[in-house]
């Protein structure tokens, strides 16, 4: 194999991308490591999909150096192709073929690069199985609800037993149900295979769920990198404090909470105060604050103190 | 070998896949089927004096169009796969947008294929006068319908990398070249039209199919009733091997060109497009 399988299996440095005079990534730096989940949040045009897509192959970045599994994607050759699973955002194709007629299909691509150690492509009616749509082989893709057609487009991304998958968006549209099924899902292919996964997301709560490691992209740089209780843990020192004397409320934010309520209860209005209420700064917290600096243009100062929350 | 075959295997599940659906399936048959109509209205007309069947005389110049519709059928199939996501799929796998062109091949020649049978088979019975035991007839058609693929779905390859919409490519095709049908020399003898029109639709490939065709079904005299009044078969056949040449050149590197830009982004792009437009 072409592939160093001791080296990461994505890295990046300096990253950019203009389309025009429009940049989009100004200087991306990220690294992934093998068997690792990560997930790229952003707001929407921070650029998430544009990187996907250069790290895939499928887009010609303006500058930086890009590794994914060993090469640069601009001249990775069918053999590494072999090794990704890529699953984009709007897939409309083959609505005519039945689900099994299609897997089988772009499962046999990828027989040729089969080893005794790593057999491919996975057996077809068990990953029909896998992603729950066993009822549904004999269907025309295109009669299938959006939930089941997302399913069948991870089950195509990963037919191949891709060492590196990248799942654009994965649950967008679906119901908190589908989207409960499919984290399962994830979860499942990634204990088994120990398949590296980048995926994006809009969700929080999904990312939180699913990755071991989270980067936030804002005004085209990552802004932030760390596990979700990382990240929701720089800015926990900062924290809310609610309470109500007689009819009046109050809002303070603050670093240190214990000591901030301790001084409020024995200071001399300590005996009016009612509903008392401390939070924590949350992932999602964190994140709309680095989002709204962004937006704000602010986009530096949000990249260099993530850890502090106004 | 492993993308022909693959190719192969796509195009064939895709066609089936198609003309198995009830929309898919009366489009094929309803469509190649209206050239019957005709057949059947003027099946005892002779040409006036010559004792020609009119019928004999339209049946090649329908065959030669439904081969010719093969250039449109395959800039749609592209500019919708394109547009679906089907080519970019097909970029997700390994040597998978080798075999994806292979399949789009093959579906244009199973369309041209299922086309002629509705129409030649049917055709054969209801219009007097085909030389049906005759192996050259049978060679001349084969020939003529495999040099007119060549020269036709590599343009069609060509125009479906170049326009981007399929809801124009099917527009502006089906009247185009139903258009240029009737101006070329498929239904009547091009000589009463104006000159400048006969060099342009000289130029195209139907014209010299449609020609082809009928030195194929029609009896040695009806030659006379060409311009020049012979068959002219060695420029029939150098004028498509030209289109044919033309198109297997330019096609794959436009075709190249235009898949290496396609990315998620733009069918994202061209969906939200379509659905702002429906």
């Amino acid at each position: 194999m072409a592939t160093t399988p001791a080296g990461p299996a994505i890295r990046v440095g300096d990253l950019r991308m203009n389309y025009g005079r429009h940049e989009v990534l100004r200087g991306v730096d990220l690294e992934i490591r093998r068997g690792e989940v990560v997930a790229l949040l952003g707001p929407n045009g921070a650029g998430k999909t544009t990187t996907i897509e250069i790290l895939e192959g499928f887009r010609t970045r303006s500058a930086g150096e890009v590794e994914v599994l060993g090469e640069d994607p601009e001249h990775g050759d069918e053999r590494w192709r072999a090794e990704l699973g890529v699953v984009l955002q709007s897939w409309r194709d083959h609505a005519t073929w039945r689900v099994r007629e299609l897997l089988a299909h772009l499962g046999a691509y990828y027989a040729p690069y089969a080893t005794a150690s790593h057999p491919r492509p996975h057996p077809v009616d068990d990953l029909i199985a896998t992603v729950g749509l066993t009822a549904s082989a004999n269907t025309r893709v295109g009669a299938l609800s959006g939930g089941q057609r997302r399913r069948l487009d991870v089950a195509i991304g990963i037919v191949g037993r891709p060492s590196l998958l990248f799942l654009d968006e994965p649950t967008a549209g679906f119901d908190p149900h589908a989207r409960r099924e499919f984290h399962e899902l994830v979860h499942r292919l990634v204990d088994d295979d120990a398949t590296t996964v980048l995926l994006t997301t809009h969700d929080l709560a999904e990312a939180e769920i699913l990755a071991d490691r989270i980067l936030i992209l804002a005004g085209g740089r990552i802004v932030a990198d760390g596990t979700a209780d990382a990240l929701a843990r720089q800015v926990a020192g900062r924290a809310e404090v609610r309470w109500r004397i007689g009819e009046e409320k109050f809002v303070r934010p603050t670093d240190d909470a214990t000591a901030f309520v301790r001084d409020l209860l024995t200071g001399p209005d300590g005996a009016g105060v009612v509903d008392l209420e401390v939070r924590r700064t949350s992932l999602e917290d964190t994140y709309l604050e680095m989002i709204r600096r962004h937006e704000h243009g602010d986009a530096a100062a949000a990249a260099l103190e993530p850890a502090v929350a106004s | 070998m492993q993308p022909l075959r693959l190719g192969l295997a796509r195009g064939w599940v895709t066609w089936r896949s198609v003309n198995t659906t009830r929309e898919g399936l009366a489009n094929t048959i309803i469509w190649n089927a209206l050239p019957l109509v005709f057949l059947l209205i003027f099946r005892n007309a002779t040409i006036p004096g010559t004792d020609i069947s009119v019928g004999v005389s339209l049946l090649p110049g329908m065959l030669a169009m439904l081969v010719v519709f093969s250039v449109m059928g395959t800039a749609y199939y592209l500019a919708a796969e394109r547009e679906d996501g089907t080519l970019l799929r097909a970029k997700a796998v390994p040597r998978g947008t080798a075999a994806y062109v292979v399949g789009l091949l093959t579906v244009a020649v199973l369309d041209v294929a299922a086309a002629v049978a509705i129409v030649l088979v049917p055709g054969l019975f209801i219009v007097p006068g085909v030389p049906l035991g005759d192996a050259g007839m049978w060679l001349g058609l084969v020939g003529y319908i495999l040099l007119g693929l060549m020269a036709c779905v590599p343009l069609g390859v060509l125009i479906g990398s170049v326009v981007r919409s399929p809801r124009v490519i099917g527009g502006l095709g089906f009247f185009g070249i139903t258009g240029l049908a009737a101006i070329s020399g498929l239904f009547y003898p091009i000589a009463v039209l104006w000159d400048w029109v006969q060099w342009v639709v000289q130029i195209l490939p139907l014209y010299w199919l449609g020609l082809g065709m009928r030195s194929v079904f029609l009896p040695a005299e009806a030659a006379a009733l060409e311009s020049g009044g012979t068959w002219n078969t060695p420029l029939t056949i150098g004028i498509l091997a030209a289109w044919a040449v033309i198109g297997f050149v330019l096609g794959p590197v436009l075709l190249r060109r235009m898949a290496r830009r396609e990315s998620g982004a733009a069918v994202a792009e061209r969906r939200r497009q379509a659905l702002q437009r429906v």
